[in-house]
């Protein structure tokens, strides 16, 4: 359990500056939403914090240490949104995940390591042998939930993991995401443009837009009161029967 | 790649060519032991002689017989080919690659150096290298492996940088694996093919220059000789035995087919595997339709702007015909908005193409009768429909950069449209498709009008798709996932102008999504669509409350909304969705269907109306109270 904060965090690439001096304060042991459209800078907040995307200024904490980014143990993990591109296709599950195990195990205990993270996302360790080629979307997208586990980190970022996904298994996957986070207690940063996907999921939301925080706080008060215009727009702007 | 070799043998171009590689390497390892000392003896009694009986293809100055020289030239100069080629790939790779794991900035000066040697033509440098290094046979391989390193390493790079975005990569990254090892795992075994089929044509290019080095004197030195140097001792004799020359020629040639035929059928099976060559076998559409529903008649009113029956898409496939949309009916009236919505696979999308008379062959579509504007779209050729779907049918995708033609302006895109269906002068067109612009809500439409499509952001463009639909007067448009890639404020825009059009012009919306709340904010009925047949059909209103299908609650259950009860989870959809090669008897849902009985794996429920709308399904009337009880405990 850890609470990861973002203070005065700028990115820029070139000239464009896609996050303005962004500082949010992602609460332990809970689940926090992002909201915001595409080029708001909430996928550039996420990659930042893994190391992915170079600070042009303020730094990212995590329990008031400066996240590191080299070595084998990294305690940030990341789920990415299209689960096609996200495990590569000439690895077995099994292999991709024991790729992030961050201790060298015995062939033995490593087997059962991935075995038991198999099952935690509710696959048949059977299957950890199976190439991506033959999950489908929604399975792959388990299998990369299973691989930010395998680090054993302390928060995981979910970069709009259910939106290059069927109907059908979004759901599963969000009751897996609340699951995991309840059995664990991980602090998690859920990004989604769907905002009732984060109401869902999320005790905590923060609304994006032009590479700064505009709005944030507890989910239910956000949704119900918001303060800024941004967020009522966003709000008006769920579809919904005629 | 493994798995692509034996289909590489396949072809006849692949059997060729690697049986001519085989020949060759069996030469090369076999001659020089087999006829190694008669290519080198020597008789000064029959020196420069023509083709004899002795000597097939005559000898040289110091009476060597020639023919035996190029057949034992082969191992040199296949191993000299080999060894440059191996050093020129090895090298690339190094160089290639070094710019993924270097500091960025350091990464893009080496790109742009690996540029600047790609300047220079790869000829040209072996000559200066040749002339640098001085002549010896060790310092033309050094040369011809320098000068082939730079494309390929600009090769490896392209492929490899392509691959190091991949979110795979990332990932790795993330979990602490080293940079060369992510190299090593992930970025080289996903390049591999396309690398190895280049490098099997460098090979031939490889062995055209060493030969020619060897030819200009500044390759192999004797008493070595190769098929180089035979043709350039070959060549002063040219007029009295042109075979002495020839046959090295015919050494090369024979040489570089065998490298370029196995990289070719190489090329051609890695790069197939993605696109499917099937064929219809037959001509005639090998679908069975099914007898028609009784009682339908009083559908076919003359205000239906769309009215299908039993509609069938059907594509070729290895084991017999593949179809994603298994008899689908469904009738628009004029200013109606029918939403369809399912899983991907459902054959909404493909439905979509079928009735908007835009699916690419091979696909089949038969039905029992497909109306638009009364005209039947079935009977005569397709042109024939051209200027009523030009005029009366819009279609909006997904994507609206596919459907724009980049190079064109907008303005003269929509003008295009108009001038060829409805005969306006080009000044009139212009105007409207100005006046068009602005009916879609685009600020500033006359210079709109005159920009290109990548100057327009996501929501604009299908924006402006519409507009193209506007330029007629629509009496139908078929929209495909329009707003699933835009933002929310966007999509809000689109479907708002979605309705505007409706009202104002009668249009009829047909809208496929995969977002039930998409469709029901803006349709008034939805089918649901499963396995390629509508399961349920039901006014939007009713959605949430009436549906009986139980693949219709559980899609509604799956997607949380704003009024979902946040300690519940949601309702999950167990297995996989029906393959189309592969539909099963009876309902295509039971496998995944709480409600399954022996019934429904047996029979197949067909589309029942009623008072609320119709439905497919054996447990229609109990499916409501189950759901009911389950919610309840």
């Amino acid at each position: 359990m850890s609470r990861l904060d973002f203070e005065d965090v700028t990115v820029r690439y070139g000239h464009h500056t896609v996050l303005d001096r962004v500082s949010l304060t992602v609460p332990e042991g809970q689940i926090m939403g992002l909201v915001g459209e595409s080029g708001s800078g909430k996928s550039t907040l996420a990659r930042a914090a893994v190391g992915l995307a170079p600070l042009d200024g303020g730094r990212i904490l995590l329990d008031g240490q400066p996240v590191r980014h080299r070595g084998r143990r990294r305690p940030i993990q990341m789920v990415f949104q299209d689960p096609f591109s996200s495990l590569d296709p000439r690895m077995s599950i099994g292999r991709s995940i024991a790729e992030a195990l961050p201790d060298r195990l015995g062939r033995g205990p490593r087997a059962a390591e991935i075995a038991r993270l198999v099952q935690l996302v509710h696959l048949d360790p059977d299957r950890a042998a199976d190439a991506p080629s033959r999950l489908s979307g929604g399975q792959r997208q388990r299998v990369a939930i299973a691989r930010a586990l395998a680090g054993r980190p302390s928060v995981v970022l979910a970069d709009e993991i259910t939106s290059a996904l069927d109907v059908s298994v979004q759901g599963a996957i969000l009751n897996l995401v609340r699951e995991m986070q309840r059995e664990t207690g991980l602090t998690v940063l859920f990004i989604s443009h769907n905002l009732a996907v984060v109401r869902y999921v999320a005790t905590h939301v923060a609304v994006m837009a032009g590479g700064r925080i505009v709005e944030q706080g507890p989910t239910a008060d956000v949704f119900a009161n918001p303060a800024s215009a941004y967020t009522r727009e966003l709000l008006a702007s769920i579809p919904g029967p005629a | 790649m493994r798995r692509h070799w034996p289909q590489v043998l396949r072809t006849p171009v692949g059997i060729v060519g690697i049986a001519l590689l085989t020949i060759l390497l069996l030469l090369a390892v076999l001659a020089p032991l087999l006829w190694g000392d008669r290519a080198t003896a020597t008789d000064t009694g029959d020196i420069l002689s023509g083709p004899s009986s002795q000597h097939w293809a005559g000898t040289d100055d110091l009476g060597r017989d020639i023919f035996f020289r190029t057949l034992v030239a082969t191992r040199l100069s296949i191993v000299l080919t080999l060894l440059a080629t191996a050093l020129g790939v090895g090298l690339g790779l190094l160089l290639g690659l070094a710019p993924l794991l270097l500091p960025r900035r350091l990464g893009r000066i080496m790109v742009a150096f690996l540029n600047v040697l790609l300047g220079f033509p790869s000829l040209l440098m072996v000559l200066f290298l040749a002339v640098i290094l001085g002549v010896s046979t060790s310092s033309a391989v050094l040369a011809i492996g320098v000068a082939i390193a730079s494309p390929f390493a600009r090769l490896v790079h392209t492929l490899g940088a392509g691959i190091a975005e991949r979110d795979y990569v990332a990932a790795a990254r993330i979990s602490g694996v080293n940079p060369v090892r992510v190299i090593v795992r992930h970025v080289l075994p996903n390049v591999a093919e396309p690398l190895v089929v280049n490098a099997t044509v460098t090979a031939s290019s490889v062995l055209l220059a060493f030969g020619g080095l060897s030819f200009l004197g500044i390759g192999v030195q004797p008493p070595q000789y190769d098929w180089g140097r035979l043709m350039q001792d070959g060549l002063g004799s040219i007029y009295t035995n042109p075979l002495a020359a020839l046959l090295p020629g015919i050494a090369f040639v024979v040489t570089g087919l065998a490298f370029n035929l196995t990289g070719e059928a190489a090329a051609g099976t890695f790069g197939a595997k993605s696109r499917s060559r099937s064929r219809w076998t037959s001509p005639a559409a090998p679908v069975t339709v099914r007898p028609s529903g009784s009682g339908d008649e009083e559908h076919a009113r003359v205000a239906d702007v769309l009215d299908v029956r039993d509609l069938h898409v059907s594509f070729p496939g290895p084991e017999g015909p593949i179809s994603p949309v298994r008899g689908v009916s469904l009738t628009l009236r004029t200013g109606e908005a029918v939403g369809v919505v399912g899983e991907s696979g459902s054959g909404k999308s493909m439905t979509a193409l079928a009735v908007a008379q835009l699916l690419e062959e091979p696909g089949r579509v038969t039905a029992e009768r497909l109306t638009f504007c009364e005209t039947d779209l079935q009977a005569g050729a397709r042109s024939d429909h051209d200027a009523l779907l030009g005029t009366s049918l819009a279609v909006v995708f997904q994507d609206p950069m596919s459907s724009l033609n980049p190079v064109m302006r907008i303005g003269s895109q929509l003008v295009e449209a108009a001038r060829r269906h409805q005969g306006l002068t080009r000044q009139e067109a212009s105007d409207r498709a100005v006046d068009r612009l602005r009916a879609v809500h685009l600020a500033d439409p006359e210079r709109r009008a005159r920009q290109h499509p990548h100057e327009f952001s996501g929501g604009m463009r299908q924006r402006t798709m519409i507009a193209m639909g506007l330029m007629g007067t629509p009496r139908l448009i078929v929209a495909d996932e329009p707003t699933t890639a835009l933002d929310m404020t966007v999509q809000r825009q689109v479907l708002d102008l979605l309705q505007e059009t409706r009202r104002d012009h009668g249009t009829a919306i047909l809208l496929i999504s995969h977002d039930v709340s998409v469709v029901s904010s803006v349709c008034d009925r939805v089918l649901v669509m499963y396995a390629g047949r509508i399961v349920e059909d039901l006014p939007s209103a009713d959605l949430r409350t009436k549906a009986r299908h139980p693949y219709t609650r559980a899609l509604i259950g799956a997607v949380p909304d704003m009024a979902t009860d946040l300690d519940a989870p949601l309702t999950t959809i167990p297995g996989q969705p029906v393959d189309p090669r592969n539909v099963p008897d009876g309902c295509a849902y039971a496998a995944r269907c709480p409600l399954a009985t022996e019934r429904c794996r047996q029979d197949d429920p067909v589309l029942v109306a009623d008072a609320i709308g119709s439905v497919a399904c054996w447990h229609a009337d109990v499916a409501l109270d189950v759901r009911i009880e389950e919610e309840a405990r």
